[in-house]
């Protein structure tokens, strides 16, 4: 066990000078770092919002939404058939994503038209196969019960989160932070991770809004009854307000035309006014739905309406034709702003929840990172004087090993650019503790066999041999708890099972290669100049 | 310095019933804090608010619970976070599901940056929604579970079933100590500390594999001695690595419960313990249980793994 043969040691001596390598960066500033030629590795260990300061959100896109809106949908494509049919529909319930009511007829050839509304414009812009994606139940009683077949929930799912997962990137780049991570968790989660930023509420805030934006026309042939606050004509609805929370518009249901039509919204002041506004400019197809609309309806009000909100409702001066138009509102210059940036980025599909937040100021992130590096180095001190004081020249061994050990973990940090958090630190300081493990193993073997009888050579030999399986077992329990928490946590905690595993791994290699080829060099001069060595 | 006890002999398996017994009372006063008492769960498992924040004066904690008592969210605990200017305020989950939760700190905010006299840093916020504490507990739960049912099948693997039982036995005793100091001090239980329950399953594991070993090595070395010798031998020889091993592991975890800031006092608090307990079930719980346990003696057959190739 002793002997290293000279291709060993190069692989050795380069697996060490390749982590070291790796290491080093983590030693300079990032200023001096631009100034190292490029082949060399200039990456520093990535920090975790934790130690670097940031935000981490969960959020749950709220598919129930898009389920009921289909529902709507749904259900005035019902109202219209019926009345083609010359059938009778009534008491129409929606709950839980299902829609039921009575019907006059429970006929076969009735409940095939109505799996048949699967295919029209309003329900077949997501399709599964050619089947239909409605499930049509008869209940007692003449109660008809239509139901939304599983794949095609799965797909206004998967369809819903991909498009917020989207418009959720270009709302948090307009920001203009710095590296932000946007990432899908499960099926209809979303993760985002910003480092470094001082105000998490602006986020929230922009995420916090679908941002529907709608023009329709204000119902002028029935006035806003306080008395009667939900009481609207059918095909009219009644909004609030956005800036006076008593006051409420009825306007009409029909969408002359909506947010998915612009082309450029910009936050500015209004000349007459000085009043914060935010000018948009339509798409060819919006811009002529928006001068016709505005042609035939001169003098009427027509109503902004954002997220179920009415923003304002100007009466119409003149036909618009040019397919733009500002939008005020009584904003200050930063609601402007974010209504601009909103418009731009797009409506989501339906709303985001909070499930999770996790912010860390940047100053304790700092703080954190010094406390840490005071624990690792006074931590790492004891142990090497502990070391020492026990075992002497092969306890200088163990903590030359150990030195490289603790270098190596960053190196592997840095080249897989695993992200170092709190926990992570604790992890490597837990690994100077116990990465003095396999030397022990080695060391007290050795003694064993030296008091036995050995040589120093044969007992070094045998303690290495003998101590090995033991250190594999050892260290494979460790490995397999640090796997489960990986798998199991995230954020912070799983940082604390990257360590803990790389420790594992570069404390065995240190414990095998660094200490036993130190011990081999002793005993080859202790067996030139016959110098006693004591364990 | 030499630190050999194989001479020693120190008869621990004569004693062990001191050690069961110990252990028992342990285990039932660990449990009778768990059902009287309980965990006092962090927001990771209960949901709710947590912000920590850094005046720039002195200001008093009565005065910070007085201005947010106005807010009525329900438990409200205000503590001093390491320094007099550091404050950790936790509010308890507000009833009406995730969308609620949000309001909470925008309130807070509002309400400290009037209400105080100081200018106010916001440290650390954290908000966890009921949907996602009701997952991490079942995740923290499964994931322990877990990791003790790995063992149990890495050591049937690389021992014999009795090992294995032997292993485990030592493994839970560990688990519930620790969820007992938890449950006496009332520290906060959070998700970190159920990282450093896996990282103590582990160590123990690590400990009681070391003494297994040995056992197994002596097993086949001295098929004679009776188990209570060949135990005893086996635990005395390995008592020195033992110890060290220990002594390292104590000095980094010290060094980082006392310098490494309050944020993680409670993970390194739980380590620290964890390995105490796990190095004394390694020695009088796992070991012991082997006598009980009908080992193998005959280890002539090419079943098992052998250490000594």
């Amino acid at each position: 066990m002793l002997y290293f043969s000279r291709s060993k040691k190069l692989l050795i001596f380069l697996t060490i000078g390749i982590g070291l390598l790796f290491a080093l960066p983590n030693f300079f500033s990032k200023n001096s770092l631009n100034s190292f030629p490029n082949f060399f590795p200039n990456q520093q260990v990535n920090l975790g919002l934790d130690l670097q300061g940031g935000s981490h959100l969960l959020l749950e896109v709220d598919t129930d939404v898009i389920i009921n809106e289909r529902i709507d949908n749904l259900t005035s494509d019902l109202r219209k058939l019926y009345r083609e049919e010359d059938l009778k529909i009534s008491s129409i319930k929606t709950a839980d994503g299902s829609l039921k009511f009575k019907s006059s007829s429970t006929a076969q050839s009735v409940i095939n038209k109505i799996k048949d509304l699967s295919f029209t414009d309003s329900q077949n812009l997501l399709q599964v196969g050619s089947s239909s994606n409605l499930i049509v139940n008869i209940n007692s009683d003449e109660y008809l019960e239509i139901l939304f077949t599983e794949e095609y929930k799965k797909l206004l799912t998967i369809n819903a989160v991909n498009q917020s997962l989207e418009i959720v990137r270009r709302r948090i780049d307009e920001l203009g932070t710095r590296e932000p991570t946007i990432q899908r968790q499960g099926t209809s989660r979303i993760i985002i991770q910003v480092p470094g930023l001082e105000d998490p509420d602006q986020i929230k805030s922009l995420l916090g809004q679908t941002a529907k934006l709608t023009f329709q026309l204000v119902d002028q042939s029935v006035v806003y009854d306080p008395q009667k606050p939900d009481k609207a004509p059918i095909g009219s609805e009644v909004l609030p307000s956005d800036d006076d929370p008593n006051y409420k518009y009825i306007v009409k249901k029909r969408v002359m035309v909506g947010g998915e039509n612009l082309v450029d919204a910009q936050p500015g002041f209004d000349p007459q006014t000085n009043e914060p506004i935010v000018t948009f400019r339509f798409d060819g197809i919006g811009a002529k739905k928006f001068g016709r609309v505005t042609q035939q309806n001169v003098g009427k009000p027509f109503a902004i309406i954002l997220d179920d909100r009415v923003v304002s409702a100007p009466v119409i001066r003149d036909a618009i034709l040019g397919g733009s138009g500002q939008i005020s509102g009584g904003f200050t210059s930063e609601e402007a702003n974010e209504l601009a940036i909103l418009l731009r980025a797009g409506a989501l599909p339906a709303p985001l929840i909070i499930l999770e937040e996790r912010s860390v100021g940047p100053d304790l992130g700092a703080d954190s990172i010094n406390a840490g590096k005071i624990a690792a180095i006074i931590g790492f001190a004891a142990v090497i004087l502990f070391m020492l004081f026990i075992y002497r020249t092969f306890g200088l061994f163990a903590d030359i090993a150990l030195i490289i050990n603790l270098l190596l973990v960053l190196g592997v940090l840095s080249m897989f650019q695993a992200t170092l958090t709190l926990p992570g630190i604790a992890g490597i300081i837990l690994t100077i503790g116990m990465a003095v493990d396999a030397n022990v193993l080695i060391f007290e073997r050795v003694k064993e066999e030296l008091r036995n009888g050995s040589s120093m050579i044969n007992s070094i030999d045998n303690g290495y041999k003998r101590a090995l399986s033991t250190i594999l077992d050892a260290n494979i329990t460790t490995l397999i708890a640090a796997i489960i928490l990986f798998f199991m946590a995230s954020g912070p905690v799983r940082g604390f099972s990257i360590t803990l595993a790389i420790g594992i791994f570069t404390s065995v290699f240190t414990a095998f290669t660094v200490t036993r080829y130190f011990i081999s060099l002793r005993v080859r001069k202790m067996k030139s100049e016959s110098v006693g060595l004591k364990i | 310095m030499n630190l050999d006890f194989s001479s020693k002999k120190l008869s621990f398996i004569k004693f062990h019933f001191i050690g069961f017994i110990f252990s028992s009372i342990l285990i039932i006063g660990s449990l009778i804090s768990f059902f009287s008492f309980g965990l006092n769960f962090g927001i990771d498992f209960k949901g709710g608010t947590l912000i920590e924040i850094e005046t720039k004066e002195d200001v008093d904690i009565s005065q910070i619970r007085l201005s947010l008592n106005n807010l009525s969210l329900g438990d409200i605990q205000i503590q001093e976070f390491g320094s007099k200017n550091d404050i950790l305020i936790r509010i308890e989950q507000q009833s009406g599901g995730d969308k609620i939760q949000q309001n909470v700190v925008e309130l807070v905010k509002t309400k400290l940056n009037t209400d105080l006299n100081s200018s106010v840093n916001y440290r650390r916020v954290e908000v966890v929604g009921p949907k996602v504490s009701g997952e991490l507990i079942q995740a923290g739960t499964l994931a322990i579970g877990l990791a003790v049912f790995a063992m149990l099948l890495y050591i049937w693997f690389r021992f014999e079933w009795q090992f294995s039982l032997g292993a485990v036995v030592a493994l839970i005793h560990d688990v519930i100590l620790t969820i007992g100091i938890f449950c006496i001090t009332q520290l906060e239980f959070n998700l970190p500390i159920i990282a450093a329950i896996l990282t103590i399953v582990g160590y123990s594991m690590n400990d009681t594999v070391v003494v297994y070993d040995r056992v197994r090595e002596n097993l086949r070395k001295h098929r004679s001695l009776k188990i209570d010798q060949l135990l005893d031998l086996s635990i005395n020889e390995t008592l020195s690595r033992t110890i060290i091993t220990s002594v390292t592991t104590l000095l980094a975890l010290l060094s980082l419960y006392i310098f490494g800031g309050s944020v993680i006092k409670g993970f390194t608090f739980a380590m620290i313990w964890g390995v105490l307990v796990g190095t004394y079930s390694s020695i009088f719980v796992a070991a012991p249980l082997l006598k009980y346990l009908d080992v193998k003696r005959d280890w002539t057959s090419t079943s098992a793994v052998d250490s000594t190739r």
